[in-house]
């Protein structure tokens, strides 16, 4: 008559070991793949961070943003600030672009949170406006046109001499190299340390807060702490993304860097198409976005066009998106949150 | 045959059942009151035929047609009218325009107009421009049925009217009642107090737990009858 | 001098902002839906005009009084069979939806009509401006003043003086009981939209004719219109008018400090109206 509480299930420890083997083949992959599936593959895992910190905020934390480009635009800036006007090297001014990022978030979320549901979305929109407007006046870094990083920056960027060596590759695969390998520890780290709040009573009380606000405060859950912490996490994921992600295209201008399309339409597109609120969702939903975009490319707006169709019908006739059709049908969860009761006997009334 | 007639309804909220094959009938100028304990599925009766809730085909019968799966605005067309529990006032409207939504879906004449309603219950006369929320319970239960008559319906639908409301101000109600009736309209009078059903109604159902247990005109039911109906046999 | 010839450039300016929100206010006001794609309904009620002008060789103006039907029956239809199934407590559709909705319009603009930029032909009459005293105000942004004033005091008649008015306000307050009037709420909300897109094509016409336009502008209207709405208050179409002006002036003095910061003196101004008065200068009492 004992009971076991575990938030594991069979599926997720066959998931362990096959997540070994496959972050094993994804740190291998530079020694055997080419140049582009390099670059292809920093894309994916760099969109895979946005995602899962937009559910973070919007599935779990119920903070519809469309104004993440905010955090993207001046991790991206902290980051050619840093090494423009400072010296530093990229590498480590990637988390001086979290830093800004987070100094952004907290005059945002003071605004922000005066507003709701809707109104949220759009005031976070109108805040990464005024930021990329001011980031705009900022002579120094090209003003409205933008700038590039300097060459002796990047050629002498850490690590890379040492990869060019290792591979036996040229400055440039190099530095694609690093960058890949530095998306791929980020984004393990993002998906990771979610699944960790996640389990933790924080997530407990987040999912407390998302289904219910009123009771979730009469059982004590602190609900403007918790968005406050949901908030500063996703700004600190997004603004590291934003910094990587500008390192490695080296040249940056205002209207790229806060581009509410690229860095936050084509996320919201992802996650929902994947599945809201799952981590497993955002990871299907950037696979599906890439191959449409491999696919649909060439055809310019007709690519957008299809995405946001696509997102509508999702939502309207599965709104759990692609994972929730697939964990719906088979009651397969790969991360799985819920605490489950085992053991003992369950008599009908308990059921 | 029945004005208004249930046969087998079941209904519920998700998951939860509230109704278990519910049969009751309303003649022609009849006053039908149901009467049980809370939770008992009285209002769930009341909302499924009015169309709140949807329902099976042809478990609810209105002058001959088939109402149960139409929409609850189809329902009003059609001359069933609903005084919802709780009284249900738009807080954004007056006094008058709450009644004059009222005749909303109205199709054609008929007895009640807005200075009918008036002579009816003279106090919202004087009250007309006021915000409908800013009443007495009262006078905001007065404002209700008097939205409800509007649509002068042939079924009128009265959901706990006398609810958290005075003995003085119950009976200052149910005096509206005969006028009611004299303009041609039958009525369902959802009830808890027991006396009060008994002294309005020609015919009685009691409920519990979703279904029926008793029914019967006022004397021929016992006290006894009525008490185990309403409680259960045997507590 | 100058200075009261900015502030009363930026006053009338305020009327086209009001023009774009009360659309908006409208639709938030009944069912508490806010439409992401607005400002893409405003571009594109715009190259409906246009289309409407160079295919009929019609004037702007009785190009609008085609347009109009057109885009309510397009708003109702857009309401009934796709927004309707979004509404609910969960405030993920609808937000999603017409978010999908928005980038679907602007790449459908861009495809059809290309990224090059249009405008609505001008005549004298609306490049003419009256001079009074010592300031020249156009005739244009006195016309699209007027008409923003016209249909807030239409609105407001629609609102307080007609059944419709009262079926709105009613099902705005309780759906469920509203339905026990004989009013059909999917209706009503398709009725509503309808009227918003109305609004909407007037918006459009000023828009075309007093300056450039392209399939990009719509998300920047829509953030205008949102402004003027949660500085006015919500739900209040007079607060409405009065937060356009603020973003308005705002812009215009900002503009004559030096030309880049316009917009973001407009943006600012906001977000203070934010700080000072979170529920805006005139919110409604029960909300």
């Amino acid at each position: 008559m004992s009971y076991s509480v575990s938030v594991q299930t069979p599926a997720s420890r066959v998931a362990t070991a096959a997540a070994a083997v496959l972050i094993l083949v994804l740190i291998a992959l530079p020694f055997f793949a080419g140049r582009g599936t390099i670059r292809d593959m920093f894309f994916i895992l760099t969109m895979l961070v946005l995602a899962q910190f937009w559910n973070l905020l919007a599935g779990y934390g119920g903070l519809v943003s469309i104004g993440q480009q905010a955090f993207v635009g001046a991790g991206a800036y902290a980051l050619f600030g840093a090494v423009i006007l400072w010296g530093i090297d990229p590498v480590p001014a990637i988390l001086l672009s979290g830093v800004a990022a987070l100094v952004i978030a907290v005059p945002t979320a003071f605004f922000a949170f005066r507003l709701n549901g809707a109104y949220f979305a759009i005031g976070t929109w109108v805040i990464a406006e005024v930021v990329r407007l001011l980031v705009a006046q900022w002579k120094t870094l090209g003003g409205g046109t933008g700038t590039s990083l300097p060459r002796e920056a990047t050629r002498d960027m850490w690590f890379v001499s040492l990869i060019e060596d290792a591979l036996g590759v040229r400055s440039a695969a190099a530095r694609d190299i690093l960058a890949y390998w530095l998306a791929l520890l980020l984004a393990l780290a993002t998906i990771g340390g979610i699944y960790w709040l996640l389990r933790t009573r924080r997530g407990l009380a987040l999912a407390a807060v998302r289904d219910n606000v009123e009771a979730a405060k009469s059982v004590g859950v602190d609900a403007s702490r918790m968005k406050w912490i949901v908030f500063l996490t996703s700004a600190l994921g997004t603004g590291l993304a934003g910094g990587l992600i500008y390192m490695q295209k080296a040249r940056i201008s205002p209207d790229a860097a806060f581009s509410v399309t690229d860095w936050t339409a084509y996320v919201i597109f992802i996650v929902v198409i994947g599945g809201i609120g799952t981590i497993e969702g955002p990871i299907i939903g950037v696979l599906v976005f890439f191959a449409l975009q491999s696919l649909l490319a060439d055809f310019g707006s007709w690519y957008l066009m299809s995405l946001g169709v696509l997102a509508i019908v999702v939502m309207l006739v599965a709104p759990r998106g692609l994972w929730g059709l697939l964990s719906g049908r088979t009651g397969l969860h790969l991360f799985p949150i819920r605490r489950r009761l085992s053991g003992g006997q369950l008599t009908q009334a308990e059921e | 045959m029945a004005l208004l007639q249930t046969s087998g309804l079941t209904a519920g909220y998700g998951d939860f059942q509230a109704l278990f094959g519910v049969n009751i009938e309303l003649g022609e100028a009849e006053t039908v009151a149901i009467i049980g304990a809370n939770g008992a599925g009285k209002t769930t009766l009341m909302r499924s035929i009015a169309g709140v809730l949807r329902n099976e085909t042809s478990s609810v019968r209105f002058d001959g047609a088939d109402i149960g799966t139409l929409t609850a605005d189809e329902i009003v067309t059609r001359g069933v009218a609903m005084v919802p529990e709780g009284r249900r006032l738009f807080p954004s409207l007056s006094v008058e325009e709450n009644l004059l939504i009222g005749a909303y879906g109205r199709r054609g004449g008929g007895h009640w107009t807005l200075e009918t309603i008036y002579g009816l219950f003279p106090i919202l006369a004087e009250r007309r421009h006021s915000p409908g929320t800013a009443l007495s319970g009262g006078q905001q239960q007065m404002v209700a049925i008097g939205r409800a008559l509007m649509s002068n319906p042939r079924v009128l639908l009265c959901d706990e009217i006398s609810l958290g409301l005075a003995p003085v101000v119950i009976k200052d109600i149910y005096r509206a009642v005969p006028a009611i009736k004299a303009a041609g309209a039958s009525l369902i009078v959802v009830e808890q107090d027991i006396a009060q059903a008994l002294a309005v109604a020609d015919r009685v159902y009691c409920m519990m737990e979703g279904r029926i247990t008793l029914s019967g005109t006022p004397d021929s039911l016992s006290r006894d009858a009525i008490h185990d109906a309403y409680f259960g046999a045997g507590q | 001098m100058i200075w009261i010839d900015t502030v009363l450039q930026g006053i009338l300016l305020g009327g086209l902002y009001a023009l774009f929100a009360a659309g908006l206010s409208l639709v938030f006001g009944i069912m508490r839906l806010v439409n992401l794609a607005h400002g893409d309904l405003i571009v594109m009620g715009a190259y409906l005009i246009l289309v409407l002008v160079t295919l009929l060789g019609l004037p702007p103006f009785a190009a609008l009084l085609i347009a109009m039907p057109v885009m309510f029956c397009l708003g109702w239809g857009l309401q009934k069979f796709l927004l309707n199934r979004t509404l609910g407590d969960d405030i993920l559709p609808p937000l999603l939806v017409t978010f999908g909705l928005s980038v679907v319009l602007q790449n459908a603009l861009l495809e059809t009509f290309s990224a090059d930029s249009q405008r609505l032909p001008t005549d004298a009459l609306t490049t003419a401006s009256l001079q009074v005293g010592p300031i020249a105000l156009g005739v244009m942004p006195l016309l699209t003043f007027a008409s923003a004033v016209l249909v807030i005091v239409g609105l407001n008649q629609l609102f307080y003086r007609t059944s419709l008015g009262r079926a709105f306000r009613a099902t705005s307050d309780d759906a469920v009981t509203a339905s026990l009037m004989g009013i059909r709420p999917a209706n009503i909300f398709a009725t509503a939209t309808g009227i918003a897109l109305v609004i909407v094509t007037i918006a459009a016409l000023y828009l075309g004719l007093r300056a450039n336009f392209d399939p990009n502008i719509g998300p920047a209207r829509l953030i205008y219109a949102f402004e003027a709405v949660i500085i006015g208050g919500l739900g209040s179409l007079w607060g409405t008018l009065a937060g356009g002006i603020i973003i308005g002036v705002a812009q215009t003095v900002g503009a004559a400090v030096n030309p880049e910061w316009q917009i973001l003196s407009g943006h600012i101004a906001f977000l203070i109206v934010l700080l000072v008065r979170p529920r805006g200068l005139f919110p409604r009492a029960n909300d």
